[in-house]
């Protein structure tokens, strides 16, 4: 089995397109976390000096998962804040996760466009024939 | 169900007959090219939409349709709540609300043109835009409510603009029948600072000069004059509104389910008019659109005053603004009758005829200002409802040129930098918060916004009236 975690954008012609893959279901949420936020800033323009938590309730993965992503916009959006790092934890239908990050700064982030929801549109969270688990959304933007 | 393709069965009326779970057909405006662009998946999402539960006449595409969540972007569904119709979250989009203000300001290019940039280093300045801007209104809770119920006109009660410019806003301003209490505490955070600010993306404040008049009379009544300069503004209801879209997105999925209605995409989720749901998501979105009209309307007031720091003595007055994300209550004539339908339109305007009631006395007898938005560089248009539109589209037209590249392809191909200097050869000054952005947006990116306004006019669902040329663009 391949153990290696990677993230990356898919084509969409109207907006953009999120995954995550990793050797558990936990490495393969973090990282589709990590592409929603490269889609607004450079990933090494984010220091990690700051923490934030999310936790969430829900038997659906895939619901689970979307309720994730738009936690995460939604601290982009209200609170200003922006991640490089992302740890996560899925057990019995309990999603516990650890933002690594620090306010949005301007000057410094040259955010580009801003990501407005996740939609259910490509939501999926699967496994390979290798078992690796593969989670993909399209955001709007 | 099957995919079928569509049929042509006029001039620029493409056909998909109902089958299946359809319960009526589907009708896409368009020209062969226009048709050829189209994803298939276009063609599959409105055969979808036709499906919903008391949809009513067809499910359409305007000629700038592609592909969206549930709904295309540039479509339009009638719902009739008495044969058990219904709202859908995903029908009306995640920008709710997002549309078009056209300001008039009486002064000649050449002018603007002498002080170009200038006037786009202090537009840059004092239009809040971009990311995280945090420049906007800082607003208490009770405000907030007050806002979220009267819209636009909470925005000119507190100093934004004049009474005159409500009645050159669809619904004088308001949008009636918000309920403020629908509105989460989340989606209220995300307003934070943002009242009053361009956002990112397609958003955009253009000063454009009117390049071509097409219709004297209309022209005339709207106020334009060959070689004269416009402002526009593009932007929506911020992060409000991306987060009550994005709760009953989500809430619409559960409910779909309980009153087992079979959903052929969860974006289209969906809830009966008569529900609380669907109440509830109307009084939210409702909502939304004061949030957008009080948005655009800030935004106008700050542009205007700007203007009229450069340009001393110019008039800057609202020839109008159109929302191009909405759910609106409205009386249409279908199948012999009148009725009081829910109108979604998901990146298509609503471009009232001649005589419509709701029209402002000015513009009543040459039909509803329809403001086109173009990409980047390119073209931007003037239209007006006809008579001919109510019949066919609900009163409903295009809304822009809509993508054919994505963001990703967009970014490798068209670097920043090359954007704006490409833009400049062409006279056109750029002023954007990241370049990255500016390569996502590049004109190239775009269908062409011609084309589209061309099968718009020559199928009646608008009149083409005049065509505007870039000169100053802010971008988020």
């Amino acid at each position: 089995m391949n153990n290696s975690a990677y993230w990356k954008h898919l084509d969409h012609r109207a907006d953009i397109g999120i995954q995550g893959v990793g050797p558990g279901l936990d490495q393969a949420v973090a990282q589709a976390g990590l592409a929603l936020m490269a889609v607004m800033c450079d990933l090494e323009l984010i220091r990690r000096i700051e923490s934030r938590y999310i936790d969430l309730q829900g038997h659906d993965p895939e619901l689970l998962f979307f309720d994730f992503l738009n936690e995460l916009i939604f601290l982009v959006s209200a609170e200003g804040f922006v991640y490089s790092g992302l740890e996560v934890n899925i057990h019995n239908g309990r999603l516990q996760a650890t933002v690594l990050g620090e306010p949005l700064d301007n000057s410094r982030h040259r955010p580009a466009v801003e990501v407005k929801g996740a939609s259910f549109n490509g939501l999926q969270v699967r496994q390979d024939k290798n078992g690796q688990y593969i989670v993909s959304c399209i955001v709007d933007v | 169900m099957s995919m079928q393709k569509p049929v042509r069965t006029s001039s620029y009326i493409y056909r998909l007959e109902p089958e299946g779970p359809m319960r009526v057909p589907g009708f896409i405006f368009a020209d062969d090219e226009l048709l050829a662009d189209m994803e298939a998946d276009v063609f599959r999402q409105v055969a979808n939409v036709a499906t919903l539960p008391g949809i009513v006449h067809g499910a359409l595409a305007m000629p700038d349709a592609h592909l969206g969540y549930g709904f295309p972007i540039g479509g339009v569904g009638a719902f009739d709540p008495h044969q058990g119709g219904v709202v859908s979250a995903g029908g009306v989009g995640f920008d709710i609300a997002c549309g078009v203000r056209t300001l008039v300001t009486g002064i000649h290019k050449d002018r603007v043109l002498a002080e170009r940039k200038a006037l786009a280093d202090l537009m840059y300045q004092n239009i809040p835009a971009g990311l995280g801007t945090r420049k906007g209104l800082k607003i208490s809770s009770s405000e907030m409510d007050r806002m979220l119920a009267q819209g636009g006109r909470w925005a000119v009660g507190k100093g934004y603009g004049t009474s005159s410019d409500l009645e050159k806003t669809e619904e004088g301003g308001t949008a009636y029948g918000a309920d403020p209490g629908a509105v989460s505490d989340k989606a209220r955070k995300r307003l934070d600072r943002e009242l009053g600010t361009l956002g990112s993306g397609n958003h955009y404040l253009e000063i454009q000069a009117i390049q071509e008049i097409f219709d004297d009379n209309a022209a005339q009544a709207f106020g334009l004059r060959k070689d004269d300069v416009v402002i526009s503004i593009h932007c929506g209801s911020r992060g409000l509104g991306h987060q009550v879209a994005t709760e009953f997105i989500r809430l619409m999925v559960q409910e779909s389910s309980r009153q087992n209605i079979r959903l052929p995409d969860r974006d289209l989720a969906c809830a009966p008019i008569f529900s609380d749901t669907g109440q509830q998501y109307l009084g939210a979105m409702r909502a939304a659109i004061n949030c957008a009209l009080a948005n655009r309307q800030i935004l106008a007031h700050l542009a205007r005053e700007t203007f009229e720091t450069v340009f001393p003595g110019a008039r800057v007055s609202l020839l109008y603004d159109v929302c191009h994300n909405t759910c609106r209550e409205e009386d249409h004539e279908t199948g012999g009758r009148k009725a009081g339908l829910f109108v979604h339109r998901k990146g298509a305007t609503r471009a009232f005829g001649p005589g419509h009631p709701d029209l402002p006395s000015v513009y009543r007898q040459v039909g509803q200002p329809v403001l086109i938005g173009g990409s980047m560089g390119t073209s931007s248009y003037i239209m007006a409802g006809t008579s001919e539109g109510m019949h066919l589209s609900f009163g409903s037209a295009c809304h822009g040129a809509g993508r054919v590249m994505s963001r990703k392809q967009a970014v490798k191909k068209y670097p920043g930098r090359q954007v704006i200097d490409h833009l400049q050869k062409m006279n056109i000054e750029v002023r954007s918060h990241s370049f990255k952005g500016l390569s996502e947006e590049a004109p190239e990116a775009y269908k062409d916004v011609s084309r589209v306004v061309e099968v718009s006019h020559n199928s009646s669902l608008a009149r083409k009236v005049a065509r505007l040329k870039p000169m100053i663009c802010i971008k988020g």
